[in-house]
């Protein structure tokens, strides 16, 4: 057993709860989809110079990297949007303790079924 | 204001905001999943967008939310890292809100009505 201080933050024992991962994913999505929001809106505004500015970015992001980035985006998004909505019923409908690890597990069923239908729609159809 | 009363009124802000972008974001993750479908291009987000009193309404109301929750999301977070409160840290966010509703109503600008 570790001597180390809570303090430090050290303690693992909280790991184990299905409440701290969904509390780690919400402020992992939170904070990434913050830092993402300056960028998609400069993207957004290339428009002001003309459609060709903009298009020439859509077509960087046909990159397979930036694509794989997108679809990590929307499973942030959908897992924030989920989770968000869990904390929300939390507070303002009294939802039991008991239900939280069937809700955190939907939590996530929810950002993979987003991410899994825009990854299947962005690849090319017949 | 006490900080006690602010600290609430901040509390009912992210929460009211958060239900906003909960509908907001829910149509943004649909229309992003048809839109991609035929392929992204600028004809078909400008072809959308351009002229639409609805989609200017609709992104003006999600950026306005973005700017309040975000921030104030941050904070919570920043806050408990480095364990305290102070006017740097409000300041801080406060610009952050400000260069996020700028930024925003830009780019809801540059695709709704410029």
């Amino acid at each position: 057993m570790s001597s180390m201080p809570r303090e430090l933050g050290l303690d693992w024992r909280a790991r184990g709860h299905s409440g701290w991962w969904a509390f780690a994913l919400h402020r992992v999505s939170g904070v990434a989809l913050t830092l993402f929001l300056p960028a998609h809106f400069y993207v957004l505004s290339r428009a002001l110079t003309g459609a060709a500015s903009l298009d020439a970015f859509l077509r960087w992001t046909d990159q397979p990297l930036v694509r794989a980035s997108e679809i990590v985006l929307v499973f942030l998004l959908g897992a924030h949007l989920a989770g968000g909505l869990r904390l929300l019923f939390i507070e303002f409908r009294g939802w039991r303790a008991a239900w939280q690890p069937g809700l955190v597990a939907t939590v996530i069923g929810v950002a993979a079924i987003c991410a899994l239908t825009f990854a299947l729609n962005l690849t090319p159809h017949p | 204001m006490s900080a006690a009363r602010r600290e609430a009124y901040l509390w009912l802000a992210s929460r009211a905001s958060a239900a906003v972008l909960a509908l907001c974001v829910v149509v943004h993750l649909a229309t992003m999943i048809v839109a991609v479908r035929s392929g992204l291009s600028a004809a078909d987000i400008l072809g959308r967008t351009r002229g639409s009193t609805t989609w200017a309404v609709f992104y003006a109301v999600f950026v306005i939310a973005v700017a309040v929750h975000a921030p104030l999301g941050l904070r919570s977070v920043l806050s408990e890292l480095v364990r305290r409160q102070g006017a740097l840290l409000d300041w801080t966010m406060a610009l952050l809100a400000l260069v996020l509703l700028a930024g925003g109503l830009r780019a809801v600008f540059a695709v709704t009505i410029a």
